[in-house]
């Protein structure tokens, strides 16, 4: 049979997320599906349909999809489940919160947060924050999985297969969108973007956290935090990396004033090349670092930011 | 109103992790067990909304074996009324767990179920959402506030890109962020008071669950390890180096 894999989107933009996603698909169950509910969506599903290796985009544009509420969705996903051996979606807050219960209604187990596809019905997934790595054999019948996407390429794009409509699913009524309040940002998403700098409680204070901006400016790049400095209150939540907040892998990840709890390697260990700034030069961040820099982070940050201004970042 | 929280033993969140020689799993002898962070904050917020009279009860529930008694009594030391301890050394995974709780929930008719948005030793993060499904319930998850009023609730939630917040009519089921509250220790007089609160035991059996494993573990491994680098003198050495491996 096929797979079929959640599209990641804002109505607007198709989010990288969904390519990781159709790319883990692929070695579960071919040929590919990817499902865009949403309203207004359809620059998102011509977006999935370039996809390669997807054989067909299915649109689903409501009013009720708007917000992509795991009520309304679990009843369109039920709907299509027939004819699909495994439904996959990326592991971000919304396939989180969508998935399970698409699994129970099915009466499946949900294999979460996969690393690997070892074969079509075996798989490696993190556990205790990712101190372990469990190997789990799942049975016969149908398979829902999420995805940590730091894990897998994006598929690339070269494909231009047909968005086919499909109508929405009857409204369980149960809930409803009452607001927002989304960070915003000019800079690259965290899970999406080359390079990150990531502060840590040694910022000391929310007006310090800027002096990472300059430096992520000039390198496009996005800016995280650990747990510790959420919980101090110096950024909000959503720019935290780690077990409890998002898992990253780019191609350069800066550590700065980041001692290295567990649960924020968890988040970042993926990384292509890993640079840490920390006075303590004990600190557990330099055992996973390529590059350790061992002094006060008030003159070293100033300097690098100087230094990329000297060699020509803007 | 009626809230149910369901709360997990676990290895407790400071202790480091060991995976037996044989991948067969992590080792769980003489390791400190508490109750899972999450679960702590869900047995916190069920006790507020209790002390602020918009709940009359609320019922502690735990699936494992009998040393689960144990979490159970931290829940009622917080200030739950009593518990509910649905006893097996079978591993129950999630959707077993959903189930279990399901049962639960058809006989004691809450109006909310607040529990952890995910257990810090399977990291699943599927009970609250499976829980709902079955249920036909809607759902409050990764809550980071809430506001309760007569026959709905309004949730907000953790995103990834910041804040969104959803109406949901009850009954409902909510799973607890980091950022909801933080949760009280348990006084030594609520400690002794809580030894005489009650917890009614039951068995998968009785509320006619099978929680066979469906999943085969076939190994648990440590993760591959990082090696530490070298450590550079200088911003300049540091972007040069970085120049050089191409990733600036």
């Amino acid at each position: 049979m096929a797979s079929l894999v959640l599209a990641e989107h804002d109505n607007a933009a198709l989010k990288d997320a969904t390519h990781k996603t159709v790319t883990a698909a692929a070695q579960v169950s071919g040929p590919v599906h990817v499902l865009v509910a949403g309203e207004n969506c359809v620059a998102v599903a011509e977006a999935a349909a370039k996809i390669a290796g997807v054989e067909k985009v299915l649109l689903a544009d409501a009013p009720i999809y708007a917000r992509q509420l795991a009520e309304p969705m679990e009843s369109l996903i039920l709907t299509l489940a027939g004819n699909y051996d495994a439904i996959l979606a990326p592991a971000t807050t919304s396939g989180k919160n969508i998935l399970p219960r698409v699994a129970a209604r099915l009466d499946v187990g949900q294999i979460s947060e996969i690393l690997k596809v070892v074969s079509p019905d075996t798989f490696e997934r993190p556990i205790y924050a990712g101190n372990a790595i469990e190997t789990v054999q799942a049975p016969a019948g149908k398979k829902v999985i999420t995805v940590r996407t730091t894990a897998f390429k994006p598929a690339p794009e070269g494909a231009n297969v047909p968005v086919e409509k499909i109508a929405a699913a009857a409204d369980p009524g149960l809930s409803s969108f009452a607001g927002e309040a989304l960070s915003k940002s000019e800079r690259p998403e965290l899970t999406s973007a080359k390079i990150v700098i990531s502060g840590g409680r040694g910022l000391g204070s929310a007006d310090n956290f800027k002096l990472l901006d300059s430096i992520a400016d000039k390198l496009h790049a996005a800016v995280g935090a650990s747990r510790a400095a959420v919980d101090a209150g110096f950024v909000p939540n959503d720019y935290q990396v780690g077990q409890t907040g998002k898992a990253v892998a780019p191609d350069l990840y800066i550590a700065v004033g980041i001692s290295g709890a567990i649960q924020h390697l968890a988040g970042m260990k993926d990384s292509k090349v890993i640079v840490a700034i920390n006075k303590d030069s004990e600190a557990p961040i330099f055992q996973v670092a390529n590059y350790g820099l061992v002094g006060d982070l008030f003159q070293i940050l100033p300097a690098l930011d100087n230094e990329l201004t000297r060699r020509g970042y803007k | 109103m009626k809230v149910l929280v369901p709360v997990k033993r676990v290895i407790d969140y400071n202790v480091k992790v060991r995976v037996k020689a044989d991948q067969s799993g992590v080792d769980l002898a003489n390791v400190k067990m508490s109750m899972n962070p999450f679960d702590e904050i869900a047995v916190e917020q069920a006790v507020r909304l209790k002390e602020k009279g918009k709940v009359t009860e609320v019922v502690a529930v735990s699936i494992g074996p009998q040393a689960a008694g144990e979490t159970i009594r931290t829940a009622l030391a917080m200030g739950a009324d009593r518990g509910i301890l649905v006893k097996t050394d079978q591993k129950a995974e999630p959707l077993a767990v959903a189930k279990l709780l399901k049962a639960i929930v058809d006989k004691e008719k809450p109006a909310l179920v607040i529990t952890g948005k995910q257990a810090i030793d399977d990291d699943a993060n599927q009970v609250g959402q499976m829980l709902a499904a079955l249920l036909g319930w809607p759902q409050g998850t990764f809550a980071h506030s809430m506001e309760l009023d007569d026959g709905s609730a309004k949730i907000t939630r953790e995103v990834d890109g910041g804040l969104q917040t959803v109406a949901v009519k009850l009954p409902a089921v909510i799973t607890t962020d980091l950022r909801l509250n933080e949760p009280r220790y348990a006084s030594l007089p609520n400690i002794m008071k809580a030894k005489k609160k009650p917890i009614a035991e039951k068995s998968p059996a009785d509320l006619s669950v099978d929680i066979t494993p469906r999943f085969k573990v076939l190994k648990v491994c440590e993760p591959p390890k990082r090696s530490g680098g070298v450590k550079v003198d200088s911003v300049a050495a540091l972007l040069d180096r970085l120049k050089a491996d191409g990733v600036l």
